[in-house]
């Protein structure tokens, strides 16, 4: 039967209660996952619905720039790239969003101005979370006041891992209530990073999943990009699975974000068959499915050309910024 | 998991209509991600107008000058003319494999085998011509022929080839001899891969082979005759008789075969043993099937959902280990159909051809009118049909993907095999009675148990009359997994080691 939020209200009242609720998920036998997802691997996107899922794609990155050497020039010129991806072809779709760290934030929202790309802002003391609550929540509400239009949090994989589910849940609530703008203004959309590599096993991806819907994520989000295993195939249906089974329960649509790793078109499109035949066209969407990468845009492009112009060009016919 | 998806709630059910393969059109504000038309190109089988029999390392018309036609499945367009066998090719293949045993009988193993890697890799080498004549003559999806049945006809061709010098350690005395002529007779199911079950170990062992691949599918083996010339492989020693039941039945007869192998319908099969009774052949039987897949209330239920579909719609259900009984613990019932449902109207029906198909033709006339006749049964006996709203093509033999609810056990669709794309869901309350119920059928081919608890999956796997059963998957195939049935599902085993007992004198 079908149920409403509510009837999830009491589930995350105690530990005890949370931690039965998660553990009654269903398991995942990790060979038929992972099955299922070479299956839909193998499903052949030619043509016209290439040049579909080509510009979905685009329209789907957050074009991101995490890096200790980041500069205002670098974020400005990430920027620029986003608004016009390619500038010898102006019917390119631009990208949905451009991620940096928070101290970028106020750069990246001037160089936007005037565009509909959000301005994303990793928080909560990203990648690894390490760092007291009261530290995350300020490096939050910093990048919101610096008009992030959406966060990036990690979760705590310490507290998750040692069963601590309570905390990690009451911990997304707490940055999710940092991301309200007081006074009208929109509040920032809040993505929810697990770090699947992290994880290690698909039944605590799929305990993460749903320990973020229950807690309020706008987005679930595989990883940072900064450990050895990232987004993969396997872990990214698992999630798109776990959004259709809470939709299903509560009619909230959640968003999905793969990010690290994804640098082909070819990845691109077989994620985006992955969307399409486990959530279908209401999630084929900016608004609901992205792409977390950086090198993956150039690929696009250049497959991009190859179609409309039908020869192939080469990595000095696409800017590197 | 108590928030259960149905299906009236979850947009998959309405975003992804199930369509002939190619184009779609899906709702919303965006265009939709339809996929484009993607076939595999027809030219990369190239088809002659017609064929021979392959006797003594040539082909030759039949005796009688007889031919038949055999169809595209998907489109009843003619691919060939196929000579039919009569009882004097029979004779003459015998006696070709006759002559050409002793010298291949007396081949070193390790000579045998080099052959039998040969043939592997020159499978290897043209499996995509293979996979579309496979895909045509038959009518599966090219996702099939392509990512299963080619794959593993390679892999059984090189798997028996590691054991032809290894015989004398297989367990069957220190210097087994093979028995001799073996006449084979194949199904349409998986025409290639059947013939690499029963061709692979026989020729390891050091025995000559008479063919008779199915009346509706004869072309793979003709290509694989093709490839024995192609690898060189002595005169005689595979014959490939094309024909119908009569042809089949002349070389089950015929007083110079030393053995025979066939895989088919349970009918078919008890004429071959009457046949064959007393007579001193050696006799193997792969027959019908009516598998059970058992779902408990703690399996991993998207997983069990994937099982289930590859269970009993992969080929089409025309496979005799099909999970066609889908047994379901009360408790999880609603939320498993629902899922099933909702994933049954993703599936893409239309030309095998399309790389993006999941559920081709079926392969004949006869038996789409088989799988009509029994699913009319089940609805007059008042099991509760559905079938997932899909377009079919016009031409050609089709059946949509159908499940039948409100089955019990006295209902013919819950005993009788119906090698189709339907599936009878049964429910059970207690582990026992999920025993009780999987073993009631005269067959015992396979079965699948679906549980997150391993002691439950031994305890089950302990008590089932089933040649194979399959834990947390099903519908998986290893040259090294012995592969056999229980009672009406016939007796010997293929593949693994075991596979090898039937191709030598053992007794």
């Amino acid at each position: 039967m079908p149920q409403t939020a509510s009837a999830f209200a009491d589930v995350a009242a105690s530990d005890a209660a949370l931690r039965r609720f998660l553990h009654g998920l269903p398991g995942v036998d990790a060979v038929g996952l992972q099955a299922r997802a070479a299956a839909l691997a193998t499903r052949s996107i030619k043509t016209t619905a290439k040049a579909y899922a080509i510009d979905l794609a685009i329209s789907m990155v957050d074009l991101t720039t995490l890096e200790g050497a980041d500069t205002a020039g670098k974020v400005r010129s990430l920027c620029a790239k986003g608004r016009v991806p390619d500038p010898a072809d102006r019917s390119t779709p631009r990208v949905a969003a451009v991620c940096v760290y928070p101290d970028m934030v106020p750069v990246a929202r001037q160089a936007l101005a005037g565009t509909e790309i959000k301005v994303a802002s990793v928080a909560t003391a990203f990648p690894s979370g390490r760092a007291a609550l009261p530290v995350r929540l300020a490096d939050t509400r910093d990048a919101v006041a610096a008009g992030a239009d959406e966060i990036d949090m990690v979760i705590d994989r310490g507290a998750f891992l040692s069963g601590r589910y309570l905390q990690v849940h009451d911990e997304i609530r707490a940055v999710k209530a940092e991301c309200a703008r007081p006074g009208g203004e929109p509040d920032a959309h809040l993505k929810v990073i697990f770090e699947n590599g992290e994880l290690a096993t698909y039944d605590n991806i799929r305990r993460a999943s749903w320990l973020a819907m229950l807690a309020g994520a706008d987005f679930i989000k595989t990883s940072t990009g900064k450990v050895a295993v990232n987004a993969t195939l396997p872990g990214t249906l698992l999630m798109l699975e776990a959004v259709r089974d809470f939709h299903a329960a509560t009619g909230t649509r959640v968003g999905v974000k793969p990010a690290g790793g994804i640098r082909t078109t070819k990845d691109a499109i077989r994620y985006l068959v992955l969307v399409n035949e486990t959530l279908g066209a209401d999630w084929l969407s900016p608004d609901r499915f992205r792409f977390g990468a950086s090198s993956l845009l150039n690929d696009l492009l250049m497959q991009r050309q190859k179609l409309s112009s039908g020869r192939y060009s080469g990595p000095d016919y696409v800017t590197v910024d | 998991m108590t928030e259960q998806p149905t299906a009236t709630t979850t947009p998959t059910t309405t975003a992804t209509p199930i369509t002939p393969a190619g184009p779609r059109s899906a709702p919303g504000p965006l265009p939709g991600f339809a996929y484009a038309p993607a076939p595999e190109s027809r030219d990369l089988a190239e088809i002659a107008p017609s064929y021979g029999l392959y006797i003594g390392g040539e082909f030759r018309e039949a005796h009688n000058g007889k031919s038949f036609t055999t169809l595209d499945p998907s489109s009843e367009e003619p691919l060939s003319e196929v000579a039919y066998g009569g009882a004097e090719d029979v004779d003459a293949a015998v006696r070709a494999a006759r002559d050409a045993f002793p010298a291949w009988a007396g081949l070193p193993g390790a000579e045998r085998a080099k052959y039998l890697f040969r043939i592997a890799r020159i499978i290897q080498e043209r499996s995509r011509e293979l996979a579309v004549l496979e895909t045509r003559d038959n009518g599966k999806p090219i996702r099939e022929s392509r990512d299963t049945d080619l794959p593993l006809v390679a892999a059984h061709f090189f798997y028996y080839a590691g054991w032809a010098d290894k015989l004398a350690h297989a367990g069957f005395g220190t210097d087994p001899k093979p028995l001799g002529v073996a006449g084979q007779v194949i199904p349409w199911n998986f025409p290639l891969l059947m013939l690499a079950w029963k061709v692979a170990p026989a020729l390891a062992c050091g025995n000559t082979v008479v063919l008779k691949p199915a009346e509706t599918t004869p072309l793979s083996a003709l290509f694989f005759a093709d490839i024995c010339r192609q690898a060189g492989l002595p005169a005689g020693v595979v014959n490939i008789v094309t024909g119908d039941g009569t042809t089949g039945a002349h070389l089950v007869a015929h007083p110079g075969v030393d053995k025979i192998a066939f895989t088919g319908s349970t009918a078919v099969g008890k004429e071959i043993a009457r046949t064959v009774a007393g007579t001193g052949k050696r006799l193997t039987l792969e027959l019908g099937g009516k598998g059970a897949n058992i779902v408990f209330d703690d399996a991993p239920l998207d997983q069990a959902v994937e099982g289930i579909v590859g269970g009993i719609f992969f080929n089409q259900g025309q496979v005799c280990c099909a999970g066609s009984r889908l047994l379901v613990q009360e408790s999880v019932q609603e939320e498993l159909l629902a899922a099933l449902k909702r994933r049954l109207t993703t599936l893409r029906v239309g030309d095998p051809l399309d790389k993006n198909t999941d559920i081709g033709a079926i392969n004949s006339a006869e038996q789409l009118a088989r799988i009509a006749s029994l699913t009319e049964a089940g609805e007059a006996e008042g099991a509760e049909r559905w079938s997932v709203p899909c377009e079919l093509p016009s031409d050609g033999y089709w059946f949509a993907p159908t499940l039948f609810t409100g089955v019990s056990q006295a209902h013919r669709i819950a005993q009788e095999e119906i090698f189709g794309p339907v599936l009878s869901v049964l429910t059970f309350r207690t582990p026992e009675e999920a025993v009780a119920k999987a073993n009631n059928t005269p067959y015992g081919l396979s079965a699948g148990i679906w549980t997150e608890k391993g002691s439950r999956i031994l305890w089950m796997a302990d008590r089932l009359r089933a040649g194979v059963v399959w834990a947390n998957t099903f519908n998986r195939f290893d040259p090294a997994s012995p592969f056999g049935g229980y009672q009406e599902s016939g007796f010997g085993r293929e593949g693994g080691r075991h596979g090898l007992e039937a191709y030598l004198d053992v007794r």
